[in-house]
């Protein structure tokens, strides 16, 4: 396991370091060409600035009027039935609309049951394993000016929940069910 | 749709504080919501002029094609539509990076330039094309081989093994990646057919 911190430490600094040697090898004028290309950077920030704002408004009046917490109640019997631990259901429903709200909820089960129980493991492979799927559609979709999604929405919740169930059984099999 | 669903979360709200005697906190979250927001951004700032920044170099230097030449076989058979030599390749390559290393805060304007690529692509159509449903499907499934911020959650609260949990985001993570693939191509193939009929 001491590897894999190591690796997820000097990866990025590697990367970053092999990509200037390589541009100095092939002649690149390096500095130069990152101050160009980060230009870029600001225009993009900039820019994504109101699909940002729009969509955490959005969300914030939804979370703070208590909205959330009663569909969450509402989706509970659906999701119990087919294996979610009660205690994981807000985090599975919260995942795909906020990171950050399901950022606080994995951090409140942890805490809760400590890191090393099941709910803590599945905690941790739920939130690593997959991603805040509408917020990533409005925002993307939103920032290029796509009026009709198709069916991205419906593959993206599908592939969450299976994300889910399949988070459920892997903890199970590698820890147990305690 | 996007209008849709961001106009429902907004009321819905609206009417849930009023029955619900949550308006206090509602007129704090459209204030918070929005500062977090710009936050947000001005955090992305940072993060985009480097990475940006070094990838034009990456790109100068020949080296964002070698890796585009070696992923070229997997890329192409994900996203039939994309011509080859094309520099969107290069930015969703890099998305796709960012977001396994649990870079999210680069990936999504990496993600963003690689759909106004795609926009274009496209003709400029305000209808999602064929290969901005598989990208964004594939994003939100998200392979992630380092979760960095469940990580340090776990330190935190004193884990015996912190990286324990890595091994398993990775395999349900790519299960979920692959499932969302192969149901994309479902999709779009029943569609096909039934546009043929």
């Amino acid at each position: 396991m001491a590897i894999i911190s190591t690796i997820s430490l000097w990866m990025i600094p590697i990367l970053i370091g092999f990509i200037l040697i390589h541009g100095t090898w092939k002649k690149v004028p390096t500095y130069e060409t990152f101050v160009e290309g980060g230009k870029e950077g600001i225009k993009i920030a900039i820019s994504i600035i109101p699909f940002l704002v729009g969509m955490l408004v959005a969300i914030s009046i939804f979370r703070a009027s208590g909205a959330l917490e009663f569909f969450v109640g509402l989706l509970r019997p659906v999701l119990e039935r087919i294996g979610v631990p009660p205690e994981i259901i807000p985090l599975a429903i919260l995942r795909p609309i906020s990171g950050n709200a399901a950022l606080g909820v994995t951090s409140d089960l942890i805490a809760t049951y400590g890191p090393d129980s099941f709910i803590g493991r599945l905690a941790s492979v739920m939130q690593g394993s997959t991603d805040t799927t509408i917020y990533i559609l409005t925002v993307y979709f939103g920032a290029v000016g796509i009026k009709k999604m198709g069916d991205a929405l419906k593959i993206g919740l599908m592939a969450d929940l299976i994300g889910y169930i399949a988070s459920i059984i892997v903890v199970t099999i590698f820890f147990g069910m305690q | 749709m996007i209008n849709l669903i961001w106009v429902l979360m907004i009321v819905i709200g609206i009417v849930f504080a009023m029955f619900n005697g949550t308006m206090d906190e509602v007129n704090k979250a459209i204030f918070q919501g929005a500062g977090e927001a710009v936050t947000l951004c001005i955090g992305f700032i940072s993060i985009l002029v480097f990475w940006l920044g070094l990838m034009r170099i990456a790109q100068a230097s020949g080296l964002l094609d070698k890796l585009a030449n070696v992923f070229r076989p997997i890329i192409k058979k994900i996203f039939p539509d994309i011509p080859d030599d094309h520099p969107v390749m290069g930015y969703i390559l890099s998305n796709m990076i960012a977001n396994m290393f649990g870079l999210g805060n680069a990936a999504t304007p990496l993600g963003i330039k690689a759909m106004e690529e795609l926009k274009e692509l496209n003709g400029g159509k305000s209808e999602a094309s064929r290969s901005m449903i598989t990208f964004l499907v594939i994003n939100t499934a998200s392979i992630t081989i380092i979760p960095t911020t469940v990580l340090s959650i776990r330190m935190n609260y004193d884990s015996a093994s912190p990286a324990e949990i890595v091994l398993p985001t990775i395999i349900a993570s790519v299960f979920a990646t692959v499932c969302a693939i192969f149901i994309d191509r479902f999709m779009y193939n029943r569609k096909k057919r039934n546009r043929v009929k």
